[in-house]
Protein backbone atom coordinates (compact mmCIF):
# COMPACT_ATOMS: atom_id res chain seq x y z
CA UNK A 1 0.00 0.00 0.00
CA UNK A 2 3.03 2.64 1.13
CA UNK A 3 4.53 1.70 -2.08
CA UNK A 4 1.99 1.80 -4.19
CA UNK A 5 1.08 5.62 -2.79
CA UNK A 6 4.66 6.71 -3.22
CA UNK A 7 4.78 5.61 -6.78
CA UNK A 8 2.00 7.51 -7.55
CA UNK A 9 3.03 10.54 -5.95
CA UNK A 10 6.17 10.24 -7.80
CA UNK A 11 4.52 10.16 -10.72
CA UNK A 12 1.76 12.72 -10.36
CA UNK A 13 4.67 15.20 -9.27
CA UNK A 14 6.91 14.44 -11.78
CA UNK A 15 8.72 17.68 -12.82
CA UNK A 16 11.04 15.68 -15.34
CA UNK A 17 10.01 12.16 -16.73
CA UNK A 18 12.61 10.20 -18.85
CA UNK A 19 11.65 6.43 -20.49
CA UNK A 20 13.81 4.13 -22.21
CA UNK A 21 15.64 7.15 -23.25
CA UNK A 22 19.19 5.56 -25.36
CA UNK A 23 21.99 8.02 -27.35
CA UNK A 24 24.45 6.52 -29.53
CA UNK A 25 26.51 9.42 -30.90
CA UNK A 26 27.73 9.39 -34.46
CA UNK A 27 30.66 7.30 -34.23
CA UNK A 28 28.68 4.70 -32.80
CA UNK A 29 29.18 5.82 -28.73
CA UNK A 30 26.18 4.35 -27.30
CA UNK A 31 26.47 7.35 -24.62
CA UNK A 32 22.99 6.17 -22.99
CA UNK A 33 20.98 2.96 -22.85
CA UNK A 34 17.46 3.05 -21.74
CA UNK A 35 16.98 6.10 -19.69
CA UNK A 36 14.20 5.80 -16.97
CA UNK A 37 14.52 8.71 -14.59
CA UNK A 38 11.71 10.84 -12.64
CA UNK A 39 12.64 13.89 -10.83
CA UNK A 40 10.45 15.22 -8.58
CA UNK A 41 8.92 18.71 -8.43
CA UNK A 42 11.01 21.12 -6.09
CA UNK A 43 13.37 18.79 -4.88
CA UNK A 44 17.14 18.76 -5.36
CA UNK A 45 18.49 15.38 -7.43
CA UNK A 46 22.25 14.50 -7.47
CA UNK A 47 23.08 13.07 -10.88
CA UNK A 48 26.36 11.33 -10.05
CA UNK A 49 28.70 9.57 -12.25
CA UNK A 50 32.26 9.00 -12.98
CA UNK A 51 33.60 10.99 -16.05
CA UNK A 52 32.17 9.45 -19.56
CA UNK A 53 29.73 8.26 -17.60
CA UNK A 54 26.66 9.98 -19.81
CA UNK A 55 25.51 12.77 -17.03
CA UNK A 56 26.15 15.61 -19.36
CA UNK A 57 24.49 13.85 -22.07
CA UNK A 58 21.20 13.14 -20.79
CA UNK A 59 21.49 16.67 -19.34
CA UNK A 60 21.91 18.04 -22.70
CA UNK A 61 19.25 16.04 -24.17
CA UNK A 62 16.55 17.28 -21.88
CA UNK A 63 17.94 20.96 -22.36
CA UNK A 64 17.76 21.16 -26.14
CA UNK A 65 21.32 20.75 -26.90
CA UNK A 66 21.53 17.42 -27.80
CA UNK A 67 19.60 15.64 -30.30
CA UNK A 68 17.85 12.51 -28.52
CA UNK A 69 18.13 8.80 -29.96
CA UNK A 70 15.04 6.76 -28.73
CA UNK A 71 12.99 7.16 -25.71
CA UNK A 72 10.69 10.04 -24.64
CA UNK A 73 11.50 12.94 -22.02
CA UNK A 74 8.36 15.40 -20.90
CA UNK A 75 9.29 18.36 -18.81
CA UNK A 76 6.53 19.22 -16.69
CA UNK A 77 3.99 17.30 -18.82
CA UNK A 78 5.74 18.41 -22.15
CA UNK A 79 7.10 16.84 -24.68
CA UNK A 80 10.77 18.13 -25.46
CA UNK A 81 10.79 17.37 -29.16
CA UNK A 82 6.69 18.19 -29.61
CA UNK A 83 6.52 21.01 -27.16
CA UNK A 84 10.31 22.25 -27.29
CA UNK A 85 9.46 25.83 -27.03
CA UNK A 86 7.63 25.18 -23.80
CA UNK A 87 10.03 23.35 -22.10
CA UNK A 88 12.80 25.54 -22.89
CA UNK A 89 11.18 28.13 -21.34
CA UNK A 90 10.86 25.69 -18.03
CA UNK A 91 14.55 25.37 -18.31
CA UNK A 92 17.80 27.25 -17.10
CA UNK A 93 20.93 25.16 -17.91
CA UNK A 94 24.78 25.95 -15.91
CA UNK A 95 26.98 24.10 -18.21
CA UNK A 96 29.76 22.47 -17.10
CA UNK A 97 32.26 24.77 -19.07
CA UNK A 98 32.67 28.47 -18.47
CA UNK A 99 31.14 29.10 -21.71
CA UNK A 100 30.97 33.16 -21.85
CA UNK A 101 30.91 36.10 -24.32
CA UNK A 102 34.37 37.34 -23.09
CA UNK A 103 34.07 41.18 -24.79
CA UNK A 104 30.76 41.79 -23.53
CA UNK A 105 29.39 43.18 -20.03
CA UNK A 106 27.51 41.14 -17.41
CA UNK A 107 24.87 43.44 -17.50
CA UNK A 108 24.26 43.00 -21.17
CA UNK A 109 25.51 38.90 -21.03
CA UNK A 110 21.81 38.79 -18.68
CA UNK A 111 20.06 41.21 -20.39
CA UNK A 112 20.72 38.82 -23.95
CA UNK A 113 20.05 35.62 -21.59
CA UNK A 114 16.44 36.68 -20.83
CA UNK A 115 15.67 38.09 -23.89
CA UNK A 116 16.52 34.64 -25.72
CA UNK A 117 14.31 33.06 -23.55
CA UNK A 118 11.70 35.09 -24.63
CA UNK A 119 11.03 36.67 -21.51
CA UNK A 120 10.27 41.38 -21.55
CA UNK A 121 12.92 43.24 -20.12
CA UNK A 122 12.31 43.08 -16.30
CA UNK A 123 15.55 45.40 -15.33
CA UNK A 124 14.15 45.30 -11.62
CA UNK A 125 14.59 41.37 -11.49
CA UNK A 126 17.90 41.25 -12.84
CA UNK A 127 19.10 43.89 -10.84
CA UNK A 128 17.98 41.55 -7.96
CA UNK A 129 19.56 38.45 -9.28
CA UNK A 130 22.93 40.27 -9.61
CA UNK A 131 22.89 41.40 -6.41
CA UNK A 132 21.77 38.15 -4.62
CA UNK A 133 25.25 36.70 -6.29
CA UNK A 134 26.86 39.39 -5.80
CA UNK A 135 27.49 40.53 -9.16
CA UNK A 136 25.94 44.40 -8.94
CA UNK A 137 29.20 45.76 -8.49
CA UNK A 138 30.54 44.09 -11.42
CA UNK A 139 27.55 44.85 -13.90
CA UNK A 140 29.57 47.01 -16.27
CA UNK A 141 32.34 44.92 -16.37
CA UNK A 142 33.60 43.35 -19.48
CA UNK A 143 33.34 39.68 -18.68
CA UNK A 144 36.45 38.85 -19.71
CA UNK A 145 38.20 40.55 -17.05
CA UNK A 146 36.31 38.54 -14.41
CA UNK A 147 38.01 35.91 -11.67
CA UNK A 148 36.88 32.17 -12.67
CA UNK A 149 34.41 32.72 -9.50
CA UNK A 150 32.83 35.53 -10.85
CA UNK A 151 32.30 33.84 -14.48
CA UNK A 152 30.52 31.13 -12.62
CA UNK A 153 28.23 33.59 -10.72
CA UNK A 154 27.34 35.00 -14.57
CA UNK A 155 26.80 31.47 -15.81
CA UNK A 156 24.41 30.78 -13.08
CA UNK A 157 23.02 34.67 -13.43
CA UNK A 158 21.81 33.71 -17.11
CA UNK A 159 20.59 30.97 -16.00
CA UNK A 160 18.66 32.61 -13.63
CA UNK A 161 17.65 35.25 -15.92
CA UNK A 162 14.42 33.97 -17.40
CA UNK A 163 13.07 32.97 -14.26
CA UNK A 164 12.78 28.77 -14.80
CA UNK A 165 11.02 26.34 -12.63
CA UNK A 166 13.78 23.64 -13.59
CA UNK A 167 17.30 24.48 -13.27
CA UNK A 168 20.48 22.68 -14.10
CA UNK A 169 23.57 22.82 -12.61
CA UNK A 170 26.66 20.72 -14.06
CA UNK A 171 29.08 20.50 -11.81
CA UNK A 172 28.95 23.99 -10.71
CA UNK A 173 31.68 24.18 -8.28
CA UNK A 174 34.39 23.23 -10.16
CA UNK A 175 37.20 25.01 -9.36
CA UNK A 176 35.70 27.38 -7.37
CA UNK A 177 36.87 28.38 -3.82
CA UNK A 178 35.36 27.60 -0.96
CA UNK A 179 33.33 30.69 -0.07
CA UNK A 180 32.00 30.52 -3.18
CA UNK A 181 31.07 27.11 -3.00
CA UNK A 182 29.29 28.26 -0.13
CA UNK A 183 27.26 30.52 -0.99
CA UNK A 184 26.42 29.20 -4.19
CA UNK A 185 24.69 26.21 -1.96
CA UNK A 186 23.47 28.78 0.18
CA UNK A 187 21.41 30.30 -3.17
CA UNK A 188 20.50 26.85 -4.10
CA UNK A 189 19.06 25.85 -1.18
CA UNK A 190 16.93 29.26 -1.24
CA UNK A 191 15.99 28.52 -4.71
CA UNK A 192 14.85 25.28 -3.89
CA UNK A 193 12.57 27.08 -1.04
CA UNK A 194 11.30 29.16 -3.85
CA UNK A 195 9.95 25.96 -5.85
CA UNK A 196 12.41 25.64 -8.19
CA UNK A 197 13.50 22.06 -9.08
CA UNK A 198 17.42 21.48 -9.08
CA UNK A 199 19.07 18.56 -10.57
CA UNK A 200 22.76 18.87 -10.10
CA UNK A 201 25.90 17.03 -10.85
CA UNK A 202 29.04 17.34 -9.34
CA UNK A 203 32.31 15.32 -8.07
CA UNK A 204 32.00 16.64 -4.67
CA UNK A 205 30.24 13.82 -3.53
CA UNK A 206 30.02 14.96 0.05
CA UNK A 207 27.86 18.31 -1.81
CA UNK A 208 25.67 15.98 -2.70
CA UNK A 209 25.18 13.89 0.44
CA UNK A 210 25.08 17.30 1.87
CA UNK A 211 22.25 18.97 -0.40
CA UNK A 212 20.41 16.71 -2.14
CA UNK A 213 16.68 14.92 -1.47
CA UNK A 214 17.43 12.18 -4.20
CA UNK A 215 20.55 10.67 -5.60
CA UNK A 216 21.09 8.77 -9.18
CA UNK A 217 24.13 7.14 -9.82
CA UNK A 218 24.83 6.74 -13.59
CA UNK A 219 28.04 4.90 -15.06
CA UNK A 220 28.53 3.46 -18.55
CA UNK A 221 25.08 5.35 -19.82
CA UNK A 222 22.90 2.79 -17.41
CA UNK A 223 21.19 4.58 -14.61
CA UNK A 224 22.28 2.04 -11.48
CA UNK A 225 20.40 3.46 -9.16
CA UNK A 226 17.86 6.28 -8.23
CA UNK A 227 17.41 6.86 -4.32
CA UNK A 228 16.25 8.76 -1.56
CA UNK A 229 19.40 10.21 -0.49
CA UNK A 230 19.08 8.73 3.35
CA UNK A 231 17.60 5.43 2.23
CA UNK A 232 20.56 4.63 0.01
CA UNK A 233 22.81 5.47 2.84
CA UNK A 234 20.87 3.15 5.06
CA UNK A 235 20.33 0.52 2.28
CA UNK A 236 23.49 0.58 0.82
CA UNK A 237 25.92 2.03 3.06
CA UNK A 238 27.94 -0.32 6.13
CA UNK A 239 28.04 0.49 9.14
CA UNK A 240 31.10 0.17 11.70
CA UNK A 241 31.88 -0.64 15.30
CA UNK A 242 34.81 0.39 16.85
CA UNK A 243 35.93 -0.97 20.40
CA UNK A 244 38.58 0.28 21.93
CA UNK A 245 40.21 -2.30 24.21
CA UNK A 246 41.65 -2.38 27.54
CA UNK A 247 44.69 -4.41 26.78
CA UNK A 248 46.13 -4.89 22.97
CA UNK A 249 46.02 -8.11 21.67
CA UNK A 250 48.32 -10.11 18.96
CA UNK A 251 45.12 -11.56 17.30
CA UNK A 252 41.55 -12.02 16.98
CA UNK A 253 40.63 -14.96 19.20
CA UNK A 254 39.23 -18.57 17.36
CA UNK A 255 35.90 -17.87 19.04
CA UNK A 256 35.40 -14.71 17.50
CA UNK A 257 36.18 -15.10 13.77
CA UNK A 258 32.78 -15.46 12.77
CA UNK A 259 32.25 -11.89 13.12
CA UNK A 260 35.04 -10.74 10.92
CA UNK A 261 36.74 -8.38 13.19
CA UNK A 262 39.54 -6.10 12.10
CA UNK A 263 43.06 -5.60 14.75
CA UNK A 264 44.46 -2.69 14.09
CA UNK A 265 48.24 -2.29 13.94
CA UNK A 266 48.69 -1.51 17.50
CA UNK A 267 45.98 -4.33 18.42
CA UNK A 268 44.05 -1.96 20.93
CA UNK A 269 41.31 -1.21 18.52
CA UNK A 270 38.95 -3.90 17.35
CA UNK A 271 36.33 -3.05 13.93
CA UNK A 272 33.02 -4.74 13.13
CA UNK A 273 31.09 -4.20 10.13
CA UNK A 274 27.40 -4.80 10.19
CA UNK A 275 24.55 -4.47 7.70
CA UNK A 276 21.97 -1.82 9.34
CA UNK A 277 19.00 -3.45 7.04
CA UNK A 278 19.56 -6.84 8.16
CA UNK A 279 16.93 -7.61 10.85
CA UNK A 280 20.19 -8.87 13.46
CA UNK A 281 23.19 -6.53 13.47
CA UNK A 282 25.18 -9.25 15.67
CA UNK A 283 26.26 -6.50 17.87
CA UNK A 284 24.60 -8.03 21.28
CA UNK A 285 26.07 -11.58 20.08
CA UNK A 286 29.02 -9.84 19.28
CA UNK A 287 29.41 -8.34 23.49
CA UNK A 288 28.10 -10.87 24.82
CA UNK A 289 31.18 -13.32 23.42
CA UNK A 290 33.58 -10.25 23.77
CA UNK A 291 32.79 -10.60 27.94
CA UNK A 292 33.45 -14.37 27.45
CA UNK A 293 36.41 -14.69 26.20
CA UNK A 294 37.65 -12.23 28.62
CA UNK A 295 37.93 -9.22 26.45
CA UNK A 296 37.18 -5.68 27.82
CA UNK A 297 36.91 -2.73 26.08
CA UNK A 298 37.37 1.39 27.36
CA UNK A 299 35.20 2.87 24.88
CA UNK A 300 33.10 2.27 21.59
CA UNK A 301 31.99 4.60 18.84
CA UNK A 302 30.61 3.34 15.20
CA UNK A 303 30.87 5.19 11.49
CA UNK A 304 29.05 4.89 8.89
CA UNK A 305 29.83 5.27 5.23
CA UNK A 306 30.05 8.00 3.36
CA UNK A 307 27.77 8.68 0.41
CA UNK A 308 31.28 8.57 -1.59
CA UNK A 309 32.48 5.40 -0.65
CA UNK A 310 28.97 3.76 -1.42
CA UNK A 311 29.28 5.69 -4.97
CA UNK A 312 32.83 4.06 -5.50
CA UNK A 313 31.24 0.75 -4.11
CA UNK A 314 28.76 1.07 -7.37
CA UNK A 315 30.79 2.41 -10.05
CA UNK A 316 33.44 -0.52 -9.12
CA UNK A 317 30.52 -3.39 -9.55
CA UNK A 318 29.66 -1.41 -12.35
CA UNK A 319 26.45 -2.01 -14.23
CA UNK B 1 6.87 33.58 -32.02
CA UNK B 2 9.30 34.40 -29.77
CA UNK B 3 9.91 38.11 -30.62
CA UNK B 4 11.80 38.97 -27.44
CA UNK B 5 14.49 36.07 -29.11
CA UNK B 6 14.92 37.06 -32.24
CA UNK B 7 15.28 40.93 -31.07
CA UNK B 8 18.21 39.92 -28.42
CA UNK B 9 20.29 38.26 -31.42
CA UNK B 10 19.93 40.97 -33.53
CA UNK B 11 20.73 43.76 -31.07
CA UNK B 12 23.62 41.97 -29.55
CA UNK B 13 25.24 41.61 -33.52
CA UNK B 14 24.48 45.13 -33.43
CA UNK B 15 26.40 45.93 -30.87
CA UNK B 16 29.42 43.81 -32.12
CA UNK B 17 29.64 46.08 -34.50
CA UNK B 18 29.48 49.03 -32.34
CA UNK B 19 32.12 47.75 -30.63
CA UNK B 20 34.63 46.99 -33.83
CA UNK B 21 33.22 50.48 -35.95
CA UNK B 22 36.90 50.58 -36.95
CA UNK B 23 36.69 47.20 -38.99
CA UNK B 24 32.94 47.03 -39.07
CA UNK B 25 32.70 50.36 -40.73
CA UNK B 26 35.43 52.39 -41.43
CA UNK B 27 37.75 49.90 -42.98
CA UNK B 28 34.95 49.49 -45.81
CA UNK B 29 34.46 52.82 -46.57
CA UNK B 30 38.73 53.23 -46.57
CA UNK B 31 39.13 50.57 -49.10
CA UNK B 32 36.51 51.42 -51.52
CA UNK B 33 37.54 55.18 -51.65
CA UNK B 34 40.75 53.83 -52.40
CA UNK B 35 39.15 51.58 -55.96
CA UNK B 36 38.01 55.01 -56.64
CA UNK B 37 40.87 57.00 -56.22
CA UNK B 38 42.89 54.04 -58.69
CA UNK B 39 40.26 52.80 -60.90
CA UNK B 40 37.82 55.74 -61.01
CA UNK B 41 40.69 59.00 -61.54
CA UNK B 42 43.73 56.50 -62.61
CA UNK B 43 42.23 54.11 -65.03
CA UNK B 44 39.28 56.65 -65.59
CA UNK B 45 40.93 58.97 -67.11
CA UNK B 46 41.74 56.23 -70.22
CA UNK B 47 38.62 55.42 -70.30
CA UNK B 48 36.41 58.07 -70.32
CA UNK B 49 33.01 56.70 -70.74
CA UNK B 50 31.09 53.24 -71.01
CA UNK B 51 27.99 53.56 -72.91
CA UNK B 52 27.22 56.92 -71.99
CA UNK B 53 28.36 56.66 -68.40
CA UNK B 54 31.14 58.05 -67.53
CA UNK B 55 33.87 55.37 -65.90
CA UNK B 56 34.24 56.07 -62.57
CA UNK B 57 30.58 56.66 -62.52
CA UNK B 58 29.79 53.49 -63.85
CA UNK B 59 32.32 51.41 -61.49
CA UNK B 60 29.79 52.36 -58.58
CA UNK B 61 27.22 49.77 -58.38
CA UNK B 62 29.76 47.73 -58.91
CA UNK B 63 32.05 48.42 -55.48
CA UNK B 64 28.80 48.76 -53.74
CA UNK B 65 28.19 45.17 -54.59
CA UNK B 66 31.49 44.09 -53.69
CA UNK B 67 31.51 45.51 -50.46
CA UNK B 68 27.61 44.47 -50.11
CA UNK B 69 28.83 40.89 -50.63
CA UNK B 70 31.92 40.98 -48.65
CA UNK B 71 29.80 42.40 -45.92
CA UNK B 72 27.16 40.16 -45.73
CA UNK B 73 29.28 37.01 -45.77
CA UNK B 74 31.87 37.76 -43.09
CA UNK B 75 29.25 39.72 -40.90
CA UNK B 76 26.87 37.01 -41.24
CA UNK B 77 30.02 33.33 -41.30
CA UNK B 78 31.35 35.76 -38.03
CA UNK B 79 28.24 35.93 -36.19
CA UNK B 80 27.13 32.53 -35.82
CA UNK B 81 31.15 30.89 -36.08
CA UNK B 82 32.46 33.00 -32.65
CA UNK B 83 29.36 31.80 -30.20
CA UNK B 84 30.27 28.09 -32.01
CA UNK B 85 34.14 28.96 -31.29
CA UNK B 86 33.75 30.21 -27.58
CA UNK B 87 31.19 27.57 -26.99
CA UNK B 88 28.43 30.12 -26.33
CA UNK B 89 26.14 28.43 -29.32
CA UNK B 90 24.63 26.04 -26.32
CA UNK B 91 22.25 28.72 -25.13
CA UNK B 92 20.96 29.37 -28.58
CA UNK B 93 20.51 25.82 -28.46
CA UNK B 94 18.82 25.55 -25.71
CA UNK B 95 16.48 29.06 -26.15
CA UNK B 96 12.76 28.39 -27.09
CA UNK B 97 13.55 29.42 -30.44
CA UNK B 98 12.74 27.99 -33.70
CA UNK B 99 15.51 28.02 -36.82
CA UNK B 100 13.65 30.82 -38.41
CA UNK B 101 13.82 33.12 -35.58
CA UNK B 102 17.88 31.94 -35.11
CA UNK B 103 18.41 32.92 -38.78
CA UNK B 104 16.44 35.89 -38.56
CA UNK B 105 18.28 37.12 -35.73
CA UNK B 106 21.89 36.24 -36.94
CA UNK B 107 20.83 37.09 -40.86
CA UNK B 108 18.35 40.42 -40.08
CA UNK B 109 21.80 41.63 -37.97
CA UNK B 110 24.11 40.60 -40.93
CA UNK B 111 22.12 42.05 -44.03
CA UNK B 112 21.35 45.83 -41.75
CA UNK B 113 25.21 45.99 -41.40
CA UNK B 114 26.17 45.69 -45.05
CA UNK B 115 23.10 47.78 -46.00
CA UNK B 116 24.40 50.43 -43.76
CA UNK B 117 27.83 49.90 -45.11
CA UNK B 118 26.64 50.08 -48.62
CA UNK B 119 24.35 53.29 -48.01
CA UNK B 120 28.08 54.70 -46.86
CA UNK B 121 29.66 53.65 -49.51
CA UNK B 122 27.17 55.51 -52.10
CA UNK B 123 27.34 58.73 -49.79
CA UNK B 124 31.03 58.46 -50.08
CA UNK B 125 31.14 57.90 -53.99
CA UNK B 126 29.56 61.33 -54.16
CA UNK B 127 32.15 62.52 -52.96
CA UNK B 128 34.46 61.56 -55.92
CA UNK B 129 31.50 61.58 -58.73
CA UNK B 130 28.27 62.52 -59.30
CA UNK B 131 25.63 59.61 -60.48
CA UNK B 132 22.06 59.12 -60.23
CA UNK B 133 19.75 56.00 -59.60
CA UNK B 134 17.47 55.64 -62.18
CA UNK B 135 15.04 53.17 -60.86
CA UNK B 136 15.48 53.51 -56.83
CA UNK B 137 12.84 50.58 -55.68
CA UNK B 138 14.57 48.10 -58.15
CA UNK B 139 18.01 49.07 -56.50
CA UNK B 140 16.59 49.12 -53.13
CA UNK B 141 15.21 45.51 -54.23
CA UNK B 142 18.39 44.47 -55.36
CA UNK B 143 20.32 45.40 -52.46
CA UNK B 144 17.95 44.25 -49.72
CA UNK B 145 17.99 41.04 -51.67
CA UNK B 146 21.38 40.42 -52.37
CA UNK B 147 22.70 40.99 -48.64
CA UNK B 148 19.69 38.51 -47.69
CA UNK B 149 21.11 35.85 -50.06
CA UNK B 150 24.74 36.39 -48.83
CA UNK B 151 24.07 36.64 -45.49
CA UNK B 152 22.47 33.45 -45.42
CA UNK B 153 25.38 32.00 -47.49
CA UNK B 154 27.78 33.41 -45.09
CA UNK B 155 25.34 31.81 -42.30
CA UNK B 156 26.48 29.10 -43.97
CA UNK B 157 29.77 28.71 -43.84
CA UNK B 158 30.12 29.99 -40.06
CA UNK B 159 28.30 26.69 -39.77
CA UNK B 160 30.76 25.05 -42.22
CA UNK B 161 33.76 26.85 -40.71
CA UNK B 162 35.44 24.62 -37.64
CA UNK B 163 38.51 27.03 -37.65
CA UNK B 164 39.57 31.20 -38.44
CA UNK B 165 40.79 30.31 -41.51
CA UNK B 166 38.23 28.48 -43.01
CA UNK B 167 36.19 31.67 -41.97
CA UNK B 168 38.50 33.56 -44.32
CA UNK B 169 38.52 31.35 -47.55
CA UNK B 170 35.46 31.38 -48.88
CA UNK B 171 35.28 35.45 -49.16
CA UNK B 172 38.98 35.59 -49.91
CA UNK B 173 39.12 33.04 -52.91
CA UNK B 174 35.65 32.53 -53.87
CA UNK B 175 33.58 35.86 -53.12
CA UNK B 176 36.46 38.31 -54.36
CA UNK B 177 37.28 36.46 -57.49
CA UNK B 178 33.90 36.39 -58.48
CA UNK B 179 33.03 39.90 -57.98
CA UNK B 180 36.02 41.22 -59.35
CA UNK B 181 35.61 39.04 -62.77
CA UNK B 182 31.44 39.61 -62.52
CA UNK B 183 31.56 43.17 -64.06
CA UNK B 184 32.61 45.19 -61.10
CA UNK B 185 34.80 47.25 -63.41
CA UNK B 186 33.85 46.76 -66.82
CA UNK B 187 31.52 45.42 -68.91
CA UNK B 188 30.94 41.75 -69.79
CA UNK B 189 30.57 43.39 -73.35
CA UNK B 190 34.17 44.95 -73.20
CA UNK B 191 35.59 41.28 -73.33
CA UNK B 192 36.31 38.56 -76.62
CA UNK B 193 33.64 36.43 -77.40
CA UNK B 194 34.40 33.27 -75.83
CA UNK B 195 35.16 34.88 -71.96
CA UNK B 196 31.55 36.89 -72.39
CA UNK B 197 29.87 33.49 -72.41
CA UNK B 198 32.02 31.96 -69.87
CA UNK B 199 31.40 34.82 -67.58
CA UNK B 200 27.69 33.49 -67.90
CA UNK B 201 28.38 31.18 -64.97
CA UNK B 202 29.55 33.84 -62.63
CA UNK B 203 26.58 34.36 -60.39
CA UNK B 204 27.71 37.59 -59.57
CA UNK B 205 27.72 38.95 -62.96
CA UNK B 206 23.65 38.57 -62.58
CA UNK B 207 24.01 40.92 -59.83
CA UNK B 208 25.97 43.67 -60.69
CA UNK B 209 24.07 43.50 -63.74
CA UNK B 210 21.01 44.47 -62.10
CA UNK B 211 22.52 46.10 -59.65
CA UNK B 212 23.96 48.91 -62.02
CA UNK B 213 20.95 48.71 -64.34
CA UNK B 214 19.31 50.03 -61.20
CA UNK B 215 21.10 53.11 -61.38
CA UNK B 216 21.84 53.83 -65.14
CA UNK B 217 19.45 51.37 -67.20
CA UNK B 218 22.49 50.07 -68.46
CA UNK B 219 22.42 45.83 -67.99
CA UNK B 220 25.23 42.91 -69.39
CA UNK B 221 22.12 40.33 -68.86
CA UNK B 222 18.52 40.97 -68.69
CA UNK B 223 17.18 42.31 -65.63
CA UNK B 224 14.65 40.18 -65.45
CA UNK B 225 17.16 36.92 -65.61
CA UNK B 226 18.93 38.97 -62.81
CA UNK B 227 16.18 38.94 -60.73
CA UNK B 228 15.21 35.33 -61.47
CA UNK B 229 19.40 34.69 -60.96
CA UNK B 230 19.17 36.31 -57.76
CA UNK B 231 16.13 34.48 -56.74
CA UNK B 232 17.30 31.04 -57.23
CA UNK B 233 20.35 32.13 -55.38
CA UNK B 234 18.82 33.09 -52.25
CA UNK B 235 16.29 29.80 -52.59
CA UNK B 236 19.16 27.87 -52.68
CA UNK B 237 20.44 29.45 -49.65
CA UNK B 238 17.36 28.92 -47.64
CA UNK B 239 17.61 24.89 -48.56
CA UNK B 240 21.22 24.68 -47.24
CA UNK B 241 20.16 26.39 -43.90
CA UNK B 242 16.31 24.41 -43.32
CA UNK B 243 18.62 21.60 -44.00
CA UNK B 244 21.32 22.64 -41.65
CA UNK B 245 18.84 23.00 -39.32
CA UNK B 246 16.84 20.29 -39.79
CA UNK B 247 19.75 17.50 -39.36
CA UNK B 248 21.98 19.48 -36.85
CA UNK B 249 24.94 19.73 -38.98
CA UNK B 250 27.74 20.66 -37.53
CA UNK B 251 25.27 22.37 -35.00
CA UNK B 252 23.66 19.40 -32.61
CA UNK B 253 25.40 15.77 -31.88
Amino acid sequence: MHSDSTARDATTDAVIDVRGLDKTYEGGFQALKGIDLTVRRGEIFALLGPNGAGKTTLISIICGIVNPGSGTVTVDGHDIIRDWRKTRTIIGLVPQELKTDAFETVWNTVRFSRGLFGKAPDDAYLEQLLKDLSLWDKRDAKILMLSGGMKRRVMIAKALSHQPNVLFLDEPTAGVDVELRRDMWAMVRRLRESGVTIILTTHYIEEAEDMADRVGVINKGELIVVEDKTALMQKLGKKQLRLQLHEPMASVPESLTDYGLELNGKGDEITYSYDTQSERTGITALLRDLAAAGIGFKDLSTRQDTLEQIFVELVREGP
Amino acid sequence: MNIHGIRAIYKFEMARTGRTLMQSVLSPVVSTSLYFVVFGSAIGSRITSIEGVSYAAFIIPGLVMLSLLMQSVSNASFGIYFPKFVGTIYEVHSAPLSYLEIITGYVGAAATKAIVVGLIILGTARLFVPYSIAHPAVMVLFLVMTTVTFSLFGFIIGIWADNFEKLQVVPLMIITPLTFLGGSFYSIHMLPPFWQKVTLFNPVVYLISGFRWSFYGLADVNVGISVVATLVFLALCLAGVWWIFRTGWRLKA
